[in-house]
């Protein structure tokens, strides 16, 4: 029989933490801190629309862009939220999660050997969309010392005549750093010097503690080199439904559509219409989950600073990256440890790139009560290994 | 809004779910210093913003013998006194538990409790429909409580969310 793989499929990596996450996922009694979304359920009166819907008999296809009703209220959210303008009908697409943007949006911009900047740590997924888009990766590491944000320093040995796209990943999973207007504005003269496009995920941008989050395609000359991508997931506690847009100039746009007609039809009906009500309703609601977050944001660096965990102040996403450089041990021993020895689960740095070796990334989207056993059971464990040593 | 008001709104939303969170801990969780925390509590505890720390109980759960009522009354307002009089006249009994103004079909919401359902409507037939100014009054029993203060009273279902995830 033939081999039935493209090797293009087949050289793409797994996750190299994959056997990590298995395990932990099958571990019973664990306290976990690694969950990448909210603990809150969605607000019942999105809960509530998307029910109704089903029973008003909408379980037909939308639009392939997605229902006119909510492309025209994301246009609105976007304009309130990040003072940038699109087009519903031609500049808006919904999508089936921010994740299936991603994979779009490279797929329409590349290609083969046309290199995309991507910044490390990271979400796992734009190295592989990359690659099967015929991309070439580019790794950017993002510094410690700089508090994970990026940096014209960080990019500029690394352009070249090939570079095409810069991936954007702020508010950031893993490390939840940020990127100010003041960050931004370097890294966008930079771009248009380059002449570069711009893949901004924004999918936690309802989740910025420091000021309100500034996106890159705000910026001048910025809007028609960027694709911005947002969803619901995270900022409307959303993350089953599958719902998430991108917004971009037209010429691209027009593609994505193209593609995801084709591989998708559209995104599930009822979301989209659970997700109208979500926007035009559920303003206060998402301001509480900020609200509940940023509380434990300052409980865990309080609670790190007493352990003499090392920890930069993060302001963005729901995750806090600790380093435990101190104990001489890598982030997956250290996280294997921890999980069998103390039934923690926190995830290891590395699973979004080599250079989150020495850290790990540890989540709040916890209840209080939550966290506090976990973070007990974590400070017992690091007295342990510093009584070792 | 300016900081101390918006320091005092966070302060009361986290007391009205946690009435016994430690001031320390609250002071972490809002950014500020501890004694800032105690500081607008005391002030607050002064005014009577804050008017006391209550327990929520799920009496059910007790075993006690216990019934909720609610009691709807209609009454003529007094002359130069309005609704106030007749309201004290139903609060100063202990065992009211709360009563309201209510814009509507009726005038005052009272709610009540008691050991049974005779208990309760020997008060309303013996104490409460005797005041000269009570017109009507319809008395509600409560059967089951799911929510209560903004807590719902069923035991939460475990999380279905996957331990890791990336």
């Amino acid at each position: 029989m033939r081999n039935p793989l493209s090797k293009k499929i087949v050289q793409v990596e797994p996750s190299g933490i994959r056997r990590f996450f298995d395990v932990a996922n099958e571990m019973e009694d664990v306290i976990s801190l690694g969950v990448g979304e909210p603990d809150f359920d969605t607000p019942w009166r999105i809960r509530e629309e998307g029910i109704f819907s089903l029973e008003r008999g909408r379980t037909f296809y939308t639009s392939n862009a997605g229902l006119m009703e909510l492309r025209k209220e994301i246009c609105k959210y976007l304009e309130r939220k990040i003072h940038v303008s699109y087009n519903p009908k031609t500049e808006t697409l919904i999508t089936v999660g921010g994740s299936e943007a991603i994979d779009l949006a490279l797929r329409c911009m590349l290609d083969a050997g046309d290199e995309v900047l991507i910044p490390q740590p990271s979400y796992v997924s734009y190295l592989p969309c990359t690659v099967m888009a015929d991309g070439v990766p580019v790794i950017v590491e993002l510094k410690h010392e700089n508090e994970f944000k990026l940096t014209v320093e960080d990019l500029e040995p690394l352009v070249s005549e090939k570079t095409k796209v810069l991936v954007m990943p702020f508010p950031n999973n893993p490390t939840g750093s940020i990127m100010t207007q003041e960050d931004l504005e370097p890294i966008a003269e930079f771009v248009k010097a380059h002449d570069l496009y711009v893949l901004s995920d924004e999918i936690y941008s309802e989740l910025s503690y420091k000021g309100k989050h500034v996106s890159i395609a705000s910026l001048q000359g910025m809007r028609d080199r960027t694709i911005v991508i947002n969803g619901f997931s995270k900022g409307f506690a959303m993350t089953g439904w599958r719902l998430g847009y991108c917004c971009g100039p037209h010429l691209i746009l027009e593609q994505m559509i193209k593609l995801h007609q084709f591989a998708i039809m559209c995104a599930p009906t009822n979301s989209q219409y659970a997700a109208v009500e979500g926007l035009r309703h559920c303003e206060d609601e998402v301001e509480e989950m900020r609200k509940a977050y940023n509380q434990r944001r300052r409980f865990l660096l309080h609670e790190f600073a007493r352990m003499g965990l090392e920890c930069f102040e993060p302001f963005g996403a729901f995750y806090v990256f600790p380093s435990i450089q101190e104990f001489g041990m890598t982030s997956e021993e250290f996280a294997t440890r921890l999980l069998y020895e103390e039934k923690v689960a926190v995830v290891p740095g590395t699973a979004f790139g080599d250079c989150g070796e020495g850290f790990l990334r540890i989540s709040y989207a916890y209840s209080l009560e939550d966290l506090k056993e976990a973070l007990g059971r974590l400070g017992r464990f690091i007295q342990k290994l510093r009584n070792e040593k | 809004m300016d900081k101390k008001q918006e320091l005092r709104n966070e302060i009361l939303k986290n007391l009205e779910k946690n009435s016994r969170i430690d001031l320390g801990e609250l002071a972490v969780l809002l950014g500020v210093e501890e004694a800032e925390v105690a500081n607008e509590v005391t002030e607050m505890e002064q005014e009577k913003i804050i008017c006391g720390y209550h327990t929520m109980i799920n009496w059910d759960k007790t075993g006690a013998e216990q019934v909720t009522a609610l009691i709807e009354v209609r009454v003529t307002p007094q002359r130069n006194q309005g609704f106030d009089r007749i309201a004290e006249r139903i609060y100063n009994y202990p065992e009211v538990n709360a009563v309201y103004l209510i814009s509507g079909g009726y005038d005052l919401l009272v709610t009540l409790e008691g050991k049974t359902l005779k208990e309760v409507s020997l008060f309303v037939s013996e104490k409460l429909s005797p005041i000269d100014s009570v017109i009507s009054t319809a008395t509600h029993f409560i059967l089951k409580k799911y929510k209560d203060h903004g807590t719902i009273m069923l035991p939460k279902k475990g999380s279905d969310r996957m331990a890791v995830t990336p």
